[in-house]
């Protein structure tokens, strides 16, 4: 489904990612983690087509298109769906209309009609409950004034109703504690599907201890150097990141 | 409408000799007062009143153009304006839409104006827009039961001469400004309300219904008073582009709320800004003046500005009755080279008046604009409040928005608040919009419509929906 290869980015210059190679297929679970400063979040953005990453070298496919010539949208509406860590406040600007009109831009991009209304408000009735946010969320305006933890849920909340390919969660669990952090695992374990995938981006374990991943890999300045399966998270949280650093400067 | 019954109504304009001996209506251009003295004379105005223009004009004659505004344009000349023109001859004009600036048609085709009001706007000969002589006449007898005297200035000054001497220039005196004065001295168009007392105006009044408003004039004057516990809303403008052959607007408008009354004035307006270079655009230096001259009135105006080349434009409100309420809710959309100086003075003279300002600023493209604010409370005005909220929005980084907030408190018992923000339209924002599938151009126009809502949930429903299509099309292709 997703196929990085030999990604390298810069930011004003600097290089962040410096040969990065991933492959994700459908069904899967994958996990980024890695020390601070490692480019983790990079990856998400520059999937996602966020301004300020210029990619020097390397290769981006998503289900066999070449994401780097598609615009922010287009991606979005293929199926691609980025997840903030820190989700913006839009002022005005109901989190009901955002949604209704994420949702009919990726029907239309699928040459559909527009959701009718009905259907619309079931839907997301039904998913606003699965992420327990009272349905007066929806009439308020994106994110503001939320807390943390409403924001995080709101998130997932977008990703249930859009139901992406390809869902990538920057730092899902930044921010949250015990409780809100099981809500919103639920909430992406719910998103599992044989026919999507999920890249999850976290410096944390424990996370995982909700969301059990199917791959999970070490980016140590700008390069996997270590992937494995859900142990290897174990091993991790165990001994940190320093015998992973050194293994790799070996 | 077919073509043959375009062809037919128009000639039928001429049967009935609508169109008359037009070249000795219309003076050449230059000012002086014989100049004054022959409006006076077309309009049928009673002596009193050409005294009244021929004061402003004489003080006029003294004054010097404003120079403080943010807003940079070559000097005009004013000896070269015609003061009064009659319509200009069907042959003059343009014959048909297909001359008309395919771009201005576009627009329309956007704001979804009907088809037949097109032409109109445009200025094409054809003039069938008031052919709803039916409409017109229902809403003129509903008015009428009511009460409410709504008609052309002209005509009042002939009709309803006293209720004019007696409020004409007490909000907006003669000398209040240049262009207020000149104004005075020349005024030749614009729309009079009488709200008797302890009526509700039985409908939102608007020029769009006023027969005669077809031709917008060069120097407007519109005076509106409402009498003890009575009710308005006034609804001036119009969505669509307009274009005018006339570059220098300078109307005045004046509002008188007496006791208990309540005016809401509401603005939509969308001169035409002028090409991308800003060439052919109107200058817009309006002066409009609330006065809340009774005890619990009230006064509110909502605005939303978008088009003109320039806007130098402060709806204002006096508050002069206790406990009166003064409010200025307004959006201010400026793109390409376009120059706006707006805002408003609250000014707090009797006892626990409040004044509520929210000001809303978009600029983009090469445009500049600048809030101008005066909040000034009296030394009476004790227990006095006012809240100030100014926002800007910056879409691009070659546009810029300018804040002046003015305060003169002269009483310590007065809460005065201000807040104010200017941001440039997030990227953050927009990537968060696009990232959930929504292009650019949507995701900007959801932006800046919420940035707006504050304001324009208060306009009437319908201008409302207007507003926002409007935004969106001015704003178009200001990303990217």
């Amino acid at each position: 489904m997703l196929e990085v290869k030999d990604l390298h980015v810069s930011v004003e210059d600097k290089a962040i990612l410096k040969g990065l190679d991933l492959t994700v297929n459908a069904g899967e679970v994958h996990a980024i983690m890695g020390p601070n400063g490692a480019g983790k979040s990079t990856l998400s953005a520059v999937i996602a087509g966020k301004d300020g990453y210029e990619v020097t070298q390397g290769s981006i496919f998503f289900e066999g298109q070449d994401v780097l010539e598609m615009e922010i949208e287009e991606r979005a509406r293929a199926g691609m769906l980025l997840g903030f860590q820190y989700p913006i406040e839009i002022p005005g600007v109901k989190n009901i209309y955002l949604l209704k009109a994420a949702l009919n831009a990726a029907r239309a991009a699928r040459g559909e009609g527009e959701v009718p209304a009905p259907e619309f408000m079931k839907l997301v009735r039904e998913k606003s409950a699965e992420m327990k946010m009272d349905t007066s969320f929806l009439q308020r305006a994106v994110n503001e004034g939320f807390s943390g933890g409403e924001k995080k849920r709101n998130e997932i909340l977008q990703m249930l109703v859009l139901q992406p390919k390809l869902a990538m969660l920057d730092e899902i669990d930044s921010g949250l504690d015990i409780d809100a952090m099981k809500v919103v695992a639920q909430g992406v374990n719910s998103l599992r599907s044989a026919d999507r995938a999920i890249l999850m981006v976290t410096h944390y374990q424990r996370l995982l201890n909700h969301i059990e991943p199917d791959r999970v890999h070490v980016l140590v300045d700008g390069r996997i150097v270590k992937s494995g399966d859900k142990d290897l998270a174990l091993e991790l949280e165990a001994r940190g990141y320093d015998w992973v650093v050194e293994e790799s400067a070996a | 409408m077919a073509s043959e019954e375009m062809e037919q109504l128009v000639r039928r304009e001429y049967k009935q000799g609508f169109v008359t001996d037009i070249e000795s209506d219309t003076v050449p251009p230059g000012l002086d007062e014989s100049v004054i003295a022959f409006i006076s004379q077309k309009k049928e105005e009673p002596q009193w009143m050409l005294e009244w223009r021929l004061e402003a004009y004489r003080r006029w004659l003294e004054m010097t153009p404003p120079s403080w505004a943010h807003l940079e344009y070559p000097p005009i000349d004013y000896q070269a304006i015609s003061y009064y023109s009659a319509p200009k001859k069907p042959e003059d004009r343009p014959q048909s839409l297909d001359e008309v600036d395919p771009k201005l048609l576009e627009t329309y085709e956007k704001l979804g104006i009907p088809l037949h009001e097109r032409a109109a706007l445009a200025g094409v000969a054809v003039d069938a827009v008031f052919d709803s002589v039916s409409v017109t006449t229902t809403f003129k007898e509903k008015l009428h039961e009511a009460g409410v005297i709504f008609c052309s200035i002209s005509e009042a000054i002939r009709e309803y001469p006293e209720l004019v001497r007696q409020y004409l220039g007490t909000v907006v005196p003669q000398s209040d400004n240049y262009f207020a004065a000149l104004n005075s001295a020349v005024f030749t168009d614009g729309s009079f309300v009488y709200v008797p007392e302890g009526v509700t105006c039985p409908m939102e009044l608007s020029t769009y219904f006023r027969i005669n408003a077809a031709n917008t004039g060069q120097f407007e004057r519109t005076l509106i008073v409402c009498d003890k516990k009575a009710q308005v809303s006034y609804l001036e403008g119009c969505t669509a582009p307009q274009r005018d052959e006339n570059q220098l607007h300078a109307a005045v408008v004046e509002l008188v709320a007496l006791e208990d009354a309540y005016i809401k004035y509401s603005t939509v307006q969308n001169w035409y800004p002028g090409d991308e270079d800003g060439k052919g655009g109107i200058y817009n230096f309006v002066t409009k003046r609330g006065d809340c001259r009774g005890d619990r009135s009230r006064i509110s105006w909502t605005q939303v500005e978008t088009g003109s080349a320039i806007t130098w434009k402060y709806p204002s409100c006096l508050l002069r009755g206790k406990e009166s309420i003064g409010e200025f809710y307004s959006v201010a959309v400026t793109n390409g080279r376009q120059q706006a100086d707006t805002g408003t003075k609250m000014i707090h003279i009797g006892e626990n008046t409040r004044s509520t300002i929210v000001a809303k600023g978009i600029a983009a493209g090469r445009s500049d604009q600048a809030y101008r604010g005066l909040v000034k409370i009296g030394p009476r005005a004790k227990g006095a409040r006012n809240y100030t909220q100014c926002d800007s929005l910056l879409i691009g980084d070659q546009c810029g928005a300018h804040t002046f907030p003015y305060q003169e408190i002269g009483n310590s018992s007065a809460t005065v608040e201000h807040e104010a923000t200017t941001s440039k339209i997030a990227d953050d924002q927009l990537f968060y919009c696009r990232a959930r599938g929504i292009d650019e151009e949507d995701a900007v126009s959801m932006i800046v419509n919420g940035f707006c809502k504050d304001v324009f949930q208060e306009l009437p429903m319908e201008f409302a929906v207007e507003a926002e299509a409007l935004l969106n099309v001015t704003l178009e292709g200001s990303v990217g």
